[in-house]
């Protein structure tokens, strides 16, 4: 039984027939697992770039893929809407996707790829926009675990820039990612030129030879994401406090990878870890800025250690880790990926947490400024954002306040640290290049900030 | 054949924080503690699945069930199972002795990589049952009927049940290492005040050396431990000097628990290897081993006390290498007792010793005291017994090696007493 009682009795035939809403369990990913369960949908309206490409990806991965609904239940429906440009079109969309919708199987992905808005007509970019409401709006009717998301294209991306995107977001990798909208541009880093696009990535181990430094992977959501891109590939360098040396030193001698005991605070932290990186692994593929801390105190009762404290971890910390990375070329190898956690609160805000939301939303705001900077390096910058997330430290609140935290979204329930690891090994990707700047939520569609 | 003889390389080492015995670590068997460290040490290298040339280890107080106590913590370890390994004991040198073992064969060329260390528990030591009790059970093991096993058991005498618990006690001569000690402080004149500003000395130099961070490449916490539990930041020669004596006796008692190391647990280990294989791996090089040398007194019947055996060593392995006592950039001298420390440099300073005992025509001299266990040693840190020699290895090699990034060539002295009048030193240099 997981730790979700609600979740377990909510699937009881008792509860059945009291009429109490099912909790659904999420299909997350397994090695091995084909990438959707049934059959796909896929469809365009208008000139669509993507959908021929979409098709192969799918039956490429051994999926089937159907024109139209028939009377099977139908584990994704993707519908290329990036030639819509007209109100006619979008009544296109609802055609294709009403019956669609019907047949979507438990766990199923509803995948829209929109325009970029269209700043010259006036009617291209409304309609450009009337996909996110109506991708959010579907997110909150589909069922039995079932998301909505949208990928916004932009106009000059080619077809395989979106292609670790949308396998992402079909696959069962993203089971808590849902009412999301991502942009994909043009790939950053040097033209990738179209056969290496091609070349047969090992779909298995997608982070195959690449290195990942993760801060904070004693535990929790940073243990999650060590045991995940070694999962996928990745050789892990797990970085915590001294004190948590001896969890630290479990992690990595599961994932096979190395342990740094290493204050990320510490004055000299900045130039010690990317000499490390240096020095003991040729350099960097992946940083994941995880560590963090809260130091919960209502504003009026707020002190300087609580505050200072926060955002020396959760901000500062990654600021100073992130310019000794573009200050020192030899570190973060081509196709670097760096990807920082924030957090709910730092979009939505909380009760108690102006230290922890300032320094989350902070984040936010460094990877916007980043973003163009790493471009330049070929590298990407984007941020994850956890909603409520099963750990040690959500196990701990008052039971009120858990169970509510877990049921306001789409998906009924919290997530698990896993569903946070795999959007940071989507995002940590060499494929990913065209996604920079972003926040993506694991929130499975949380009311909160939305 | 090997033909050349290559340096050893120290590339790293681990240590848990020592513990006072029956506290932290009052559960943890030495299996448990070896394998701890081990593991710890794979992480910081990255050594997982890796098959390692050698595992030398060993442990003082030993349970039978530790026959081939390192290889089984090979086996608990994440290191590759096809990693050999074996057990050595020189009671305090074990630790030193292991790595100058596996130095040595690195040197030779017959492997590339091996660990080295040692561990001791004194909250989980064997008890044995004594002598008498032992041969009635085996007696009763081979009894065929049940009439001759009662019988056995009816010549069961109370006497018989007392346990024999180890006592740090010299088996020749009957006296505690602490009483030894005292006979040699009490020869050396050695007084209460410098030995207590010796103690102070080392807690402070631990603690500035975890405050600085310095040991955070060489411990990983371990069942909820962050430092070493004996370390008294606050540690000061005026509060020492309020302890009352406990070894020697007379108003020249100097002795106190202050003055002396405490009872301790845990487990310390260092990475060698050859310069080539640790470019391999990509790991640094912090220092490496010259030369090396033991020693062994006659504290028996001979004028020598039981801790004074490092004295003979160092003139001799000196005299093999060319150098001063004085051409050290750090001494590691190994605080059993802070009067052992104090004796033994009283002895190097002596020019009748020197003439009658070591066969010098000069003594060896005195050494710079700011030199000396710079990052605390056994007084502040603790002493688990086969574990000492592992944690001055690593941590001297890191001084060096800290030196050597700014001024240049470093070079270092370890020191290490032990029971059965017995000591083993060594030189590690780094930058050259
Ligand atoms: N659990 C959730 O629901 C949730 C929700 C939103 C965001 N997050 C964020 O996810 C991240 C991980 O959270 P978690 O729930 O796993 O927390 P956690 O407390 O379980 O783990 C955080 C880890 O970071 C380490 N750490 C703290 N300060 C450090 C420092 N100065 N240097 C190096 N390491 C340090 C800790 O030792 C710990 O191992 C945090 O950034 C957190 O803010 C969590």
């Amino acid at each position: 039984m997981s730790n979700d009682l609600f979740r377990d009795l909510s699937n009881s035939p008792v509860a059945a027939r009291l009429g109490i809403p099912r909790v659904p369990v999420l299909r997350r990913y397994e090695p091995g697992q084909p990438l959707l369960a049934g059959p796909a949908l896929v469809g365009a309206v208008g000139a669509g770039r993507f959908a021929k490409a979409v098709s192969a990806l799918v039956e490429d991965a051994g999926g089937t893929v159907l024109d139209a609904p028939g009377d099977e239940k139908i584990a994704a429906v993707v519908l290329d809407a990036t030639g819509a440009r007209t109100i006619t079109d979008l009544a296109s969309v609802q055609a294709f996707l009403t019956p669609a919708v019907r047949r979507l199987a438990p766990s199923g992905r509803l995948l829209l790829l929109g325009p970029e808005p269209d700043g010259t007509d006036a009617e291209a970019a409304a309609v450009a926009q009337a996909l996110e409401g109506l991708v959010r709006s579907a997110g909150k009717e589909v069922r039995a675990g079932a998301t909505a998301n949208l990928l916004v294209v932009a106009a000059d991306a080619v077809p395989a820039a979106v292609d670790s995107s949308v396998r992402f977001f079909l696959s069962a990798r993203s089971a808590y990612v849902d009412g999301q909208v991502v942009r994909i541009d043009v790939p950053v880093g040097p033209a990738v030129d179209p056969a290496g696009m091609d070349a047969p990535v090992d779909r298995v181990r997608p982070l195959a030879g690449r290195v990942a430094v993760v801060t904070g992977a004693a535990r929790g959501i940073g243990a999650a994401i060590a045991d995940t891109l070694a999962r996928d590939g990745a050789s892990i360098v797990a970085v915590d406090v001294p004190a948590a040396g001896e969890a630290l030193a479990a992690v990595a001698n599961r994932t096979g990878g190395t342990a740094l005991q290493l204050d990320i605070t510490a004055d000299d932290a900045a130039a010690r870890l990317p000499a490390y990186l240096r020095d003991r692994h040729g350099g960097v593929d992946i940083v994941v800025h995880n560590a963090g801390i809260t130091r919960d105190k209502l504003l009026a009762n707020m002190d300087p250690e609580r505050w200072n404290a926060v955002l020396a971890v959760n901000l500062a910390a990654q600021l100073r880790i992130n310019d000794a990375l573009l200050a020192d070329d030899r570190v973060l190898r081509g196709a670097g990926r760096i990807v920082c956690v924030s957090s709910q609160s730092g979009i939505a805000g909380n009760r108690g947490q102006t230290n922890y939301a300032a320094s989350k939303a902070g984040v936010i705001g460094m990877v916007r400024a980043l973003a163009p900077r790493f471009a330049e390096r070929g590298a990407t910058i984007n941020a994850v954002a956890p909603g409520f997330i099963e750990t040690e430290m959500t196990a701990r609140m008052p039971l009120g306040t858990r169970e509510a935290g877990r049921r306001v979204n789409s998906l009924r329930q919290g997530g698990l640290p896993v569903d946070v690891a795999e959007t940071v090994g989507w995002l940590g990707q060499a494929e990913t290049g065209g996604v920079n700047g972003q926040v993506v939520r694991v929130c499975g569609q949380s009311i909160l900030g939305a | 054949m090997p033909t050349n003889v290559r340096r050893a390389a120290v590339i790293g080492g681990n240590r848990i924080p020592f513990a006072r015995a029956n506290a932290a670590y009052a559960r943890a068997s030495n299996s448990d503690m070896l394998t701890a460290t081990l593991d710890g040490l794979v992480a910081r290298f990255g050594l997982a699945g890796e098959r390692i040339g050698e595992v030398v280890a060993g442990a003082v107080l030993k349970h039978s069930r530790d026959f081939n106590l390192t290889r089984e913590a090979v086996l608990g370890s994440r290191l590759s199972p096809a990693t050999p390994a074996y057990d050595v004991q020189q009671a305090c040198g074990t630790g030193l002795e292991a790595a100058i073992l596996v130095a040595n064969k690195i040197a030779l060329g017959q492997i590339d990589s091996g660990i080295a260390g040692g561990v001791d528990t004194a909250s989980d030591a064997p008890i044995a049952v004594n002598d008498d009790l032992r041969r009635l059970l085996v007696a009763l093991n081979g009894a065929r009927s049940l009439s001759a096993r009662l019988k056995i058991l009816g010549g069961l005498r109370p006497g018989q049940i007392v346990p024999e618990i180890p006592r740090n006690a010299e088996p020749r001569t009957g006296l505690s290492m602490g009483e030894h000690a005292a006979i040699t402080a009490a020869e050396w004149s050695i007084g209460r005040a410098e030995q207590d500003e010796l103690a102070a000395a080392s807690h402070r130099n631990l603690a500035a050396a975890y405050d600085r961070g310095f040991f955070d490449d060489l411990v990983t916490p371990y069942l909820g431990l962050t430092r070493d539990a004996n370390l008294r930041p606050d540690a000061s020669a005026d509060k020492l000097a309020k302890l009352r004596p406990v070894f020697g006796s007379g108003p020249d008692a100097t002795m106190t628990a202050g003055n002396s190391t405490p009872l301790t647990d845990g487990a310390a280990l260092v990475l060698l290897g050859s310069d080539e294989w640790a470019a391999e791996h990509r790991l640094p090089v912090l220092a490496h081993v010259v030369d090396a040398e033991t020693a062994a007194v006659d504290h028996v019947h001979g004028r020598d006390g039981l801790l004074t055996a490092p004295v003979h060593a160092v003139p001799r392995l000196l005299e093999r290498n060319g150098l001063r006592l004085q051409d050290f950039d750090f001494y590691e001298i190994h605080e059993a007792f802070a009067s052992t420390v104090l004796a033994t440099l009283k002895a190097w300073e002596d020019p009748a010793f020197a003439k009658e005992r070591l066969g010098l025509d000069a003594p060896p001299g005195s050494i710079d005291r700011s030199r000396l266990n710079v990052a605390g040693s056994s007084l502040a840190a603790g002493h688990p017994f086969a574990a000492t020699g592992g944690r001055i290895v690593a941590t001297l090699a890191k001084l060096l090696h800290e030196k050597a990034a700014t001024g240049g060539p470093a070079r270092g002295l370890i020191s290490i007493c032990a029971a059965g009048g017995q000591g083993v030193v060594a030189i590690l240099e780094a930058g050259r």
